[in-house]
C-alpha cells in the first residue's frame, strides 16, 4: 500500500465531456431501444400475417356464412365455412378442462396458502408446477394412449378420438396454473386480515373461505381467465386426442375439431400456398387470436378494476 | 337482562360448535391435501406409462438410427439433431434480444408513451397461443423472406415465441440488484453503460441464465408452431446447412402417436423419455446455477 495517489489514478483526468464515450452510450442506447422494439415489431407482424390472409379469404368467402353457417367442410367438394363446429369443440373441451383444474387448483391453492406448513408447501408448489413444464404432445399421448382406453372401459360408446379424454388431461395441465397463480394472491393478503380474523374466534377453515378467498377473488379470477385462454388456445391435445371431425355437438365421447386441431390438420397436408383452404387457416388463427386477446385483456383490467388495496 | 341473556345462549351455542368447526377444516385441509396429490399422481401415472412402454426400446440403434416404416427400425437421431440446431440458433438470437430489451426496459426507458407501449406489448405476446406464432413464421419468415421451412425459420419463430419469456425473467433479475450498486459505480464516473455492463449485469447473471433456460425448455417442448411452420414428419436426414428442412423431438414424438400400430407408441413413449430427460437436466442446472450464484453476493 505505498502507491501515491498520483498512481492509483490517471495523469490527466479529465472530467469534462468525452465525446467518444458520449457517442457510444448514445450507440448502446439506440441498439437497446432496437432491441426493445423487436417485441412491438412482433405484434405488428402477427396482426398483418393474421390480416393479410384473412381480408383475403373473406375476399372469396361472405363473412356473413362464415358466422352463419353450422358447417365447416372446406377440404371437402362442397365448401361449407360455418366456424360454429370448431368454435363449439374448442370451447367443449376448454369448459372440461375447467370443470378439472378449477376445483383442483383452486382446492390445492387454499390447502398450499393456508393449511400447508411452510416447508410443506415449498415442497409441493414447485413439485405441482412441474405438470406445467411437461410438453403438451407429452399430455397429447397420456391422453390418447393411455386416458382413453381407461374412459372407454367405464363409458359406454366413448369413441377412439373424443373431447372427454383430451379436456380431462388438459384440465390437469392448467391445474398448475390456476393453483400458482391463485396462491400467490391469497399469499399477498395482508397478514393483518388473517389475524384480525383469528383474534375474532374464527377457525382455519373459515378464515380461509371468508376472508383469505374473498379478499383474493380478483386475483383467482384472473387465474381461472388465463387458464382459459390457454386451454382455448391448447393444440397438442386435442390436436392428438380429439379427433378431426367437425361437427356440431356437445356430445363429449365422440370425435370433434377445435380450431387449433383444424390448423394443425390443414399444416400437416399439402396445401398449395395461396390456395381457399390454405388461407382457412389463417381466418381460424385470426378468430383465435382474437378470442385469447380479449381474454387476457379481460384478466388483466379485471384484476385492476377489482383487486382490494389495502396499503 | 333479556340482551345479556341472550348473548350467552348465543356463545354457549358457539362455543358448542367448536368442534364442529375444526372438524369442517380438517375435512377442508384434507380434500385440499387429495388436490394436490391427484395433481402429482397423474404426473407419476405420465411417467410411469411412459417409462413402462419405452424403456425396452432406449438403445445406441434407436439413438443413431434414422426414422423408419418399420418400427424395429425406426430411431430418432434426425429429430436429435434438429432439435439441437434449431435451439442453437433460437437462443443465439433470443438470448440476447431478449437480455437487451430488459436492459432497455429497466435500466434507460424513459416514462413515456413508447415505454408502456413496448411493456404492454410483451405482456400481451406472453399470452398469444404458440400456434398464432406458427402462422406468423409461415408467413413471415417462411414466405415473405424466403427462408422456407427450414432450421433458421423454425429457430426464428421459437425465439419470439420464448422472448417474453426471457424479457420478464431479464427484468425481475435487474431489479433485484440493488441501486447503491449503480450509484456507487456511478458516483465513481462510471458511465451508464459501464456500470450496466461491469455491475448490474454480472450481479444479475444467476437470475438471467435460469431465465433463459426455462425459456429454453420452453421452445425444446414446443410442437404446434413448428408443424404450422411445415417442419417436417419424416426426416430420414440430418440437416447440414441453416436452410436444410428439419424435424425435432415433440413432431418426431407426435408422428409416432398418430400411427396406429402399438409399437409405434412405444417408439413415442422412448422419445419422451428423452425429452423429459432433457428437460430435467436443464431445469435442474437452472436449479443448480440459481444456489450456486447466488452463494457469492
Amino acid at each position: 500500500m505505498n502507491q501515491t495517489v498520483s498512481q492509483l489514478y490517471p495523469k490527466r483526468l479529465s472530467l469534462g465531456h468525452n465525446r467518444a464515450r458520449d457517442l457510444r452510450e448514445r450507440t448502446v442506447q439506440g441498439i437497446l431501444l432496437m432491441a426493445a422494439i423487436v417485441g412491438v415489431l412482433t405484434t405488428a407482424g402477427i396482426i398483418l400475417a393474421l390480416g393479410a390472409d384473412t381480408l383475403r379469404f373473406f375476399q372469396r368467402v361472405s363473412i356473413i356464412s362464415f358466422l352463419t353457417d353450422t358447417q365447416w367442410t372446406p377440404l371437402f367438394s362442397i365448401q361449407k365455412f360455418g366456424i360454429w363446429p370448431l368454435i363449439t369443440a374448442t370451447a367443449l373441451t376448454s369448459f372440461i378442462a375447467l370443470v378439472i383444474a378449477i376445483p383442483l387448483g383452486l382446492m390445492s391453492a387454499i390447502f398450499l396458502s393456508e393449511f400447508a406448513a411452510p416447508r410443506l408447501r415449498d415442497v409441493l408448489k414447485p413439485a405441482l408446477e412441474i405438470l406445467a413444464g411437461v410438453p403438451t404432445v407429452v399430455y397429447g399421448f397420456f391422453a390418447l394412449i393411455v386416458v382413453t382406453p381407461i374412459l372407454q372401459n367405464i363409458i359406454p360408446g366413448v369413441s377412439t378420438f373424443n373431447s372427454l379424454s383430451a379436456g380431462l388431461v388438459m384440465g390437469v395441465m392448467i391445474t398448475p396454473l390456476v393453483a400458482s397463480l391463485s396462491e400467490d394472491a391469497m399469499s399477498s393478503v395482508p397478514r393483518g386480515l388473517r389475524e384480525g380474523a383469528y383474534a375474532l374466534g374464527a377457525t382455519r377453515y373459515e378464515v380461509a373461505t371468508r376472508v383469505i378467498f374473498p379478499a383474493a377473488l380478483s386475483g383467482i379470477v384472473a387465474a381461472v381467465i388465463l387458464a382459459l385462454s390457454r386451454a382455448v388456445g391448447e393444440t397438442m391435445i386435442v390436436a392428438i386426442a380429439a379427433g378431426q371431425n367437425p361437427t356440431l355437438t356437445l356430445d363429449p365421447r365422440v370425435p370433434v375439431e377445435t380450431m387449433t386441431a383444424y390448423i394443425v390438420q390443414v399444416s400437416l397436408g399439402d396445401t398449395p400456398y395461396g390456395s381457399l383452404s390454405y388461407l382457412t387457416i389463417f381466418a381460424v388463427g385470426a378468430t383465435l387470436f382474437v378470442l385469447t386477446f380479449f381474454m387476457n385483456l379481460f384478466s388483466h383490467w379485471f384484476v385492476r378494476r377489482y383487486r382490494e388495496v389495502y396499503d | 337482562m333479556t340482551l345479556n341473556t341472550e348473548t350467552l345462549t348465543r356463545s354457549a351455542s358457539f362455543h358448542a360448535n367448536i368442534a364442529a368447526r375444526k372438524m369442517r377444516g380438517n375435512i377442508f385441509a384434507a380434500l385440499g391435501l387429495l388436490s394436490v396429490i391427484i395433481g402429482l399422481a397423474m404426473l407419476v401415472v405420465l411417467v410411469g406409462d411412459v417409462l413402462n412402454r419405452g424403456v425396452p426400446w432406449l438403445s445406441l440403434d434407436f439413438l443413431n438410427s434414422f426414422d423408419s416404416r418399420f418400427a424395429a427400425r425406426a430411431g430418432i437421431k434426425a429429430a436429435l439433431y434438429g432439435t439441437a440446431y434449431m435451439m442453437f440458433f433460437t437462443m443465439l438470437v433470443a438470448l440476447p434480444l431478449g437480455v437487451m430489451t430488459a436492459i432497455y426496459l429497466e435500466e434507460y426507458a424513459p416514462d413515456n408513451w413508447l415505454t408502456s407501449f413496448i411493456q404492454i406489448n410483451i405482456s400481451n405476446l406472453a399470452g398469444v397461443p404458440s400456434i398464432i406464432y406458427g402462422l406468423l413464421g409461415l408467413t413471415v419468415f417462411v414466405r415473405w423472406m424466403g427462408l422456407g421451412r427450414s432450421v433458421l425459420a423454425g429457430a426464428l419463430t421459437m425465439a419470439l415465441l420464448v422472448l417474453p419469456i426471457i424479457v420478464v425473467a431479464t427484468r425481475e433479475a435487474i431489479r433485484a440488484v440493488p441501486s447503491s450498486m449503480r450509484d456507487a459505480s456511478l458516483a465513481l464516473g462510471a458511465t451508464k453503460w459501464q456500470t450496466v455492463w461491469n455491475h448490474v449485469l454480472p450481479y444479475a447473471m444467476p437470475g438471467i441464465l435460469t431465465g433463459n433456460i426455462l425459456a429454453a425448455s420452453r421452445a425444446i417442448g414446443e410442437t404446434a408452431p413448428l408443424i404450422t411452420l411445415g417442419a417436417l414428419t419424416f426426416v430420414p436426414f440430418v440437416p447440414r446447412d441453416p436452410l436444410d428442412r428439419f424435424t425435432v423431438l415433440p413432431i418426431q414424438i407426435f408422428n409416432w402417436t398418430s400411427k396406429p400400430q402399438a409399437e409405434f407408441h412405444d417408439l413415442a413413449a422412448a422419445g419422451i423419455i428423452l425429452l423429459l430427460a432433457t428437460l430435467l437436466v436443464l431445469n435442474s442446472v437452472a436449479i443448480f446455477l440459481r444456489q450456486r450464484l447466488r452463494k457469492r453476493f
